[in-house]
């Protein structure tokens, strides 16, 4: 990569002001990176001072107002959401964990309760205790009631 | 001589500075894409690979008027819908242009009923009208040329002491 930039400046630079071979020096060498990286800096800056110069500024209360689809921006950009949702959101989780975990299980519950025995079913049902916990929690706190 | 060659003989070019602005922003016209109704998806087809608006460097359709210089009203535009898109173009930096896409957004089109604009000029300056129910992506390609030639025309400060146009808000 950095070969091919500086091929590419050789071209583009060094070729056209003349200059054929290149010195030993690692410092000269790396002349034409040095005025690709200026070149870089000295255009995007001038790109962005352009537009302020030659862009006209005319700012409107219409043009500065908020961007809401054209309508007419309604409420704070802070919307509280109320603190019930964190249920919705504990339901969320311990039947989204349910489902990764115990679907693949049930699937090969048969041969792995063969080779293993007990621990398998065993071990779920600890798991399964842990989330009802928290889904006994939920309901307790009135997570089913929606209105 | 073309940019290359010239550029290996001398070594240099010469320009205006009104002429690189002009050809900087006529080639770089960022479309606000309002696309209200079927005019719209023949919008669309003007950015995919057969039709390709990127030819004309236009490819950038910008989803918010901060970002935008040409606003295409592709579609049917209602009363209710005059005062958004009316919002949209007050929002939209200048300099700016406007293409009417399509015989609704021209004129009212085959809609002349209470409810729809007779003519989005009623509101919002507009440069090219563009025929068409709907017109074709080629029409659109070359409503787009038609600006890009305006565009060309332009000085650089041309937009500075340019008064808003004094249009009523329906």
């Amino acid at each position: 990569m950095t070969s091919l930039l500086f091929k590419l400046t050789k071209c583009l630079f060094l070729d056209n002001f003349g200059i054929q071979n290149l010195s030993k020096s690692m410092i000269e060498q790396y002349i034409p990176v040095f005025l690709v990286l200026g070149f870089a800096v000295f255009f995007a800056v001038a790109v962005a001072l352009s537009s302020g110069i030659f862009g006209p500024q005319r700012p409107t209360t219409e043009k500065l107002s908020t961007y809401e689809s054209g309508m007419k921006p309604v409420g704070t950009t802070r919307e509280r959401i109320s603190v019930k949702y964190y249920l919705v959101a504990m339901f969320f989780i311990i039947f989204d964990l349910e489902v990764i975990f115990i679907y693949p299980w049930a699937v090969e519950f048969k041969r792995l309760f063969g080779e293993i025995g007990s621990p398998v079913f065993i071990s779920m049902l600890i798991f399964l205790i842990v989330l009802e916990l928290g889904y006994l929690y939920a309901y307790r706190k009135g997570g089913f009631k929606w209105d | 001589m073309g940019l290359e060659a010239r550029l290996k003989s001398e070594g240099f070019i010469t320009s205006t500075v009104d002429a690189v602005v002009a050809w900087a922003r006529e080639n770089s016209v960022w479309p606000m894409p309002m696309g209200i109704s079927c005019c719209a998806i023949e919008m669309m087809a003007s950015g995919d690979p057969r039709y390709d608006i990127a030819r004309f460097g236009s490819e950038v359709m910008r989803f918010t008027p901060r970002q935008c210089d040409l606003m295409i009203v592709a579609g049917t535009v209602t009363y209710k819908m005059a005062h958004v898109v009316r919002k949209i173009y007050d929002q939209m930096p200048d300099p700016k242009w406007v293409i009417a896409m399509g015989a609704c957004t021209s004129s009212g089109g085959m809609y002349r009923s209470y409810n729809v604009v007779q003519g989005i000029d009623q509101f919002l300056p507009v440069d090219i009208y563009l025929a068409g129910c709907p017109p074709r992506p080629d029409n659109l390609l070359n409503a787009l040329m038609q600006i890009q030639n305006k565009i060309g025309k332009t000085k650089a400060r041309d937009f500075q002491d340019k008064k808003l146009p004094d249009l009523t808000v329906l």
